[in-house]
């Protein structure tokens, strides 16, 4: 069984993934790296990464997040984050990524903002 | 009184989880909080995924021996792999903006972020030895 579930909703052209679960090294980050290439393959680079239900996360899962924000940069497209846990917003201060990542608590105003 | 549990672990992916696992039920014995072991947990898994990826680099002949020990006050965790060593130095600063964007290269800051003290040492028969403190 894989450490994490990611779901997928469409709000126009933005995407939004629900992660559920552990974005760690091994299954957690190769499944999120699977889901952004195959979303870009698509043409969809609009994205919004709901991080709600993610209970934890390694520098691995971070670097998947920055992984994930380049390449999808690299087509053009966006990656915002939506809804981080206290602990992903701690580690993300730590590395001082929250200056790289827009981040919104509220999907409305986050849907917004990619218009 | 003071307690210790030694653990010789594989050098593969499941072996990060398995001893997450065996840490937090050490520092759950010894009395230890939520937030308490929530360092210790991503302090083990940095430290455990460091030994298995970069210094055993996934050879399944080499082990990785993990130690637990601590009272109420303090918990002390060590790592050894048995890889040919680096130097702490010479890893960036991942919070450098130069390579904010880099994917990995964030393990031994968040070690360093959530535990008190650390050190690591090159033990006689090889590889890298890191400890680490955490207190209460």
């Amino acid at each position: 069984m894989s450490d994490i579930t990611i779901a997928e909703r469409q709000a126009g052209d933005v995407t939004i993934l629900d992660l559920t679960g552990k974005v760690t090294i091994g299954e957690g980050s190769v499944a999120l790296r699977n889901t952004i290439r195959r979303l870009l393959g698509e043409g969809k680079n609009k994205i919004l990464m709901n991080l709600a239900g993610v209970g934890y996360i390694d520098s691995s899962g971070i670097g998947e997040l920055v992984s994930s924000f380049t390449a999808v940069n690299k087509e053009g497209g966006t990656l915002k984050l939506l809804k981080l846990t206290q602990k992903i917003q701690d580690l993300l201060a730590i590395t001082k990524l929250l200056t790289v990542f827009d981040v919104f608590d509220d999907e409305a105003e986050a849907l917004a903002s990619f218009e | 009184m003071p307690q210790k549990q030694e653990l010789t672990l594989p050098s593969k992916i499941e072996s990060i989880e398995e001893a997450a696992q065996k840490a937090e039920q050490f520092a759950r014995g010894l009395g230890f909080g939520d937030d308490f072991i929530s360092a210790i947990d991503l302090a083990v898994r940095e430290s455990v995924t460091n030994a298995v990826k970069h210094g055993n680099k996934f050879d399944t002949a080499k082990a990785v021996e993990v130690s637990f020990s601590g009272s109420g006050d303090a918990l002390e965790v060590t790592v050894r792999d048995f890889g040919t060593g680096f130097t702490v130095a010479d890893v960036p600063d991942p919070t450098d903006p130069e390579n904010l964007l880099k994917v990995s290269g964030r393990g031994i800051l968040f070690m360093r972020s959530f535990m008190d003290e650390i050190e690591w040492s090159n033990p006689e028969g090889g590889g890298l030895l890191v400890k680490m403190l955490k207190k209460q």
